[in-house]
């Protein structure tokens, strides 16, 4: 049986919950499509369940862990009537109005919606080299939060020159004895202030200008070969654990093709939240591969809402 | 009315597992892992819809290093089929229910 819904959000991090609460409380009773569970980044919750304390939300002054505080904005969409389903979008169909989304793989449509706010965020990227996928979970490893503790005593080596990839090994230093950070450049991409924190870590260490080139390890991860970019030097890395922080891919399956994307394959938006496809929006870093951050995406919901509430009401619906 | 999620411990383990008389499903979880929330419902869930068919254990990873140790967990949630005190079926991460059921059934 089809469903109609005036506001359908698929997603659930930052972006999707605002959106969920604003929309809610303009009594446009949203369905959000939260995702599956999964460990990758494409879950209920988003990018935020995988990490650890956040330090720079504000109104959390003694920082809040990115779990709780999903926890608290899901409750309080929650609390104004948005109808939240943990499962995924199978196939979204924008080419007429009211779009057609499917839960299911059943022929028929199981919600249409007047307006689709596009919240599914973005997920890790891989490093494409051979050992990776069959080490991954076998010491390679996209999540610090979920495995650190498994390198208690051991040198490890976190891939990657972001905010995300500093942050995770600060974060390894409290379980590992060393964190070589290995870095194409020769300069961070992160923020000052996670750099200095970096640069400060007795433990973490630099291998500049440096790209990995295979995984090795038969049961589980005894070395990284890495290749110098400079001088074309290989060798290799006698590490027993890998974070792969390099970097996003943002979730646009669902609109690929339909949509238009930006050269880098995120969603392009105009003014606001605003797609080329009238009533459909797109909020957070599904659209957005600049600022990436747990406030930009909240606000960036909250427009795709108010963008959408206003679009409803010139629509007559 | 469903059987509940025996918690289990270093000390406890071999026992436990060792002496099910059904096969045993043992989620290796922390505190701190976003993940082995998202899946602990689920595992509920299975407590109290699957017991004919399989029953349910918990470890805390965080306490309970040897066992996690031994059985060279390294991600979390791990998920360990024992049969006969055996590991039948190993799976990694969080996966939604449907996926989850299926891998443990296939193997039971």
């Amino acid at each position: 049986m089809t469903e109609h819904t005036r506001v359908l959000i698929i997603g659930s991090g930052p972006a999707g919950l605002t959106a969920a609460i604003y929309s809610a409380r303009a009594q446009l009773q949203p369905i959000v499509i939260e995702g599956e569970p999964s460990s990758t980044t494409d879950q209920p919750g988003g990018q935020l369940m995988l990490t650890t304390d956040i330090e720079n939300f504000p109104g959390f002054p003694e920082a809040i862990t990115g779990p709780e505080l999903m926890a608290n904005m899901r409750a309080q969409a929650e609390r104004f009537g948005a109808d939240l389903r943990t499962t995924k979008v199978q196939k979204l169909d924008c080419s007429a109005r009211p779009f057609r989304a499917w839960l299911t793989d059943d022929l028929e449509p199981s919600v249409t919606a007047d307006a689709v706010i596009l919240a599914t965020g973005a997920q890790s990227l891989m490093m494409g080299v051979p050992g990776e996928d069959r080490l991954l979970s076998h010491g390679l490893s996209t999540c610090a939060t979920c495995d650190g503790f498994f390198f208690r005593g051991q040198d490890i080596a976190v891939v990657g020159g972001g905010d995300s990839a500093i942050e995770e090994a600060t974060f390894l230093t409290r379980f590992a004895s060393s964190v070589t950070i290995v870095h194409r450049r020769d300069s961070l991409r992160a923020s000052k202030i996670m750099q200095e924190r970096a640069f400060a870590n007795e433990k973490i260490r630099f291998a500049w200008n440096t790209q990995v080139t295979e995984v090795l390890g038969d049961e589980k991860v005894s070395g990284l070969a890495v290749r110098d970019t400079v001088t074309g030097e290989a060798r290799v890395l006698d590490v027993t654990g890998v974070f792969v922080a390099i970097g996003h891919i943002p979730n646009t399956t669902l609109v690929t093709g339909q949509v238009d994307l930006e050269e880098n394959g995120y969603v392009r938006t105009g003014l606001g939240s605003f797609t080329n496809i009238e009533g459909l929006f797109a909020a957070g870093d599904v659209q957005d591969h600049v600022y990436r951050q747990a406030i930009t995406s909240a606000g960036s919901g909250c427009i795709a809402a108010i963008d959408a509430e206003r679009w409803l009401e010139s629509q007559g619906h | 009315m469903g059987t509940t999620i025996t918690t289990l411990t270093d000390a406890t383990f071999d026992e436990v597992v060792g002496s099910s008389e059904k096969p045993i499903l043992v989620d290796f979880w922390a505190e701190w892992c976003g993940p082995c929330k998202m899946i602990a419902p689920i595992l509920e869930d299975f407590a109290a819809e699957q017991s004919d068919k399989f029953v349910i254990g918990k470890l805390d990873v965080d306490v309970n290093v040897a066992t996690a140790t031994k059985f060279s967990v390294m991600s979390i949630p791990t998920l360990l089929l024992f049969k006969n005190g055996e590991v039948v079926a190993r799976l990694v991460g969080a996966k939604p229910k449907g996926a989850l059921l299926q891998e443990i059934t296939a193997n039971l």
